[in-house]
């Protein structure tokens, strides 16, 4: 028996199996038919669940892509005070990144794959929901329970073949997104991190920003500092002490080996 | 005879075309016997556009029940095998 028949006859099993089970056969009908109005439902839940999904990885391309512009806008200012390898370490990050970003938009097109699909399933579910339902009150009205069985028997097999492809539809849509949740939840994880999203205020991702930035202050302190000297030669103590602080912040800022500690350093000192 | 093919929808396909369906069956069939995923991907594709060429579109609110079945276009080897052992696939 070939494939295409093999699967024909599986779906009609359960169809038939579904049928045996009311006694009144027009009772069978007004069962069936709340069924069909559940699996409606049910589908376009599954719809608006996969437009969320879609829309989540829509928000994770944005955010990733703003923070991919920040990189090389730090590899710019990194290579305009002539530290190449600042930039380089700026440029790997985007690399990364836009692998990253790339999967995503990957998922993302399989999402709007998997929502367009849903949707036109619950409008097919739909139009014979509404047909069935036009014939079970015919049916309902015009026949003795005898002579109702046929009518609809053949009513029931057409809309239990639509209704096995939809709630397969469904769970796969729903599979499909599952997994892909689970990676977009790893993303949501490291973007509120800060690791990514902000990568001048905490963990590893801000040292280019903070070698950027003490450097500044380095020359900041500099300027300070001649400015003092040509200004006040015979200055006072006070005046001397406060920029004193900043020397200290720029050792604890240059220093890589606990990235992780430092800003809690600096949250001390200022 | 009605076609379908799951997820997309119902198609009237001319009787005279059963033989060259039932050709493209074969080889897909074979594809899934040897585990063969991208001849089994080449096969299904092939088989489904033959349905959805040869065939006229059935109107959605039609009422009838397919003669033949197909997988979904994007389905899987492992999907189908699954689905021939009526292995939870199809709900209810």
């Amino acid at each position: 028996m070939t494939l295409m028949k093999r699967i024909s006859l599986i779906f009609r099993a359960k169809a038939d199996k579904a049928l045996d089970r009311a006694e009144d056969p027009r009772e069978t009908l007004d069962y069936s038919y709340k069924r069909q109005l559940d699996l409606l439902s049910k589908v376009r839940r599954g719809v608006a669940d996969v437009a969320t999904s879609r829309k989540r990885v829509e928000l994770q391309v944005t955010q990733l892509e703003q923070q991919s512009n920040k990189l090389t806008e730090q590899a710019q200012k990194a290579l305009a005070v002539g530290r190449e390898d600042l930039a380089r370490e700026a440029l790997t990050r985007k690399s990364a990144l836009t692998g990253q970003i790339n999967d995503l938009r990957a998922q993302h097109a399989q999402l709007q794959g998997e929502e367009e699909k849903l949707t036109l399933a619950s409008q097919r579910l739909q139009a014979k929901v509404e047909s069935f339902r036009t014939r079970k009150e015919t049916i309902k009205a015009t026949y003795t329970a005898a002579e109702a069985q046929t009518r609809i028997n053949e009513a029931f097999s057409g809309i239990s073949e639509e209704m096995g492809d939809v709630g397969m539809a469904v769970q796969r849509a729903e599979d499909k997104t599952a997994q892909m949740q689970a990676r977009a939840g790893a993303i949501d994880e490291l973007i509120s991190s800060g690791a990514l999203d902000d990568a001048s205020s905490v963990g590893r991702g801000d040292d280019i920003a903070r070698e950027l930035e003490a450097m500044t202050s380095q020359s900041d302190v500099e300027s300070e500092l001649a400015a003092l000297k040509a200004g006040a030669s015979g200055g006072s103590p006070q005046a001397l002490d406060a920029p004193e602080a900043r020397p200290a912040q720029i050792e604890a800022s240059q220093t890589e080996a606990t990235p992780v500690a430092e800003p809690r350093k600096e949250e001390g000192q200022a | 005879m009605i076609v379908r093919i799951l997820a997309e929808g119902q198609w009237t396909v001319a009787d005279d075309q059963l033989d060259s369906l039932n050709a493209l069956d074969s080889a897909l069939e074979a594809a899934i016997a040897d585990g063969d995923a991208l001849t089994f991907a080449k096969s299904l594709e092939a088989l489904l556009d033959a349905v959805r060429t040869s065939g006229s579109p059935l109107p959605d609110d039609t009422l009838e029940d397919s003669d033949l079945i197909l997988p979904p276009a994007d389905a899987t080897l492992e999907e189908v095998r699954e689905l021939l052992n009526d292995d939870g696939l199809i709900p209810g």
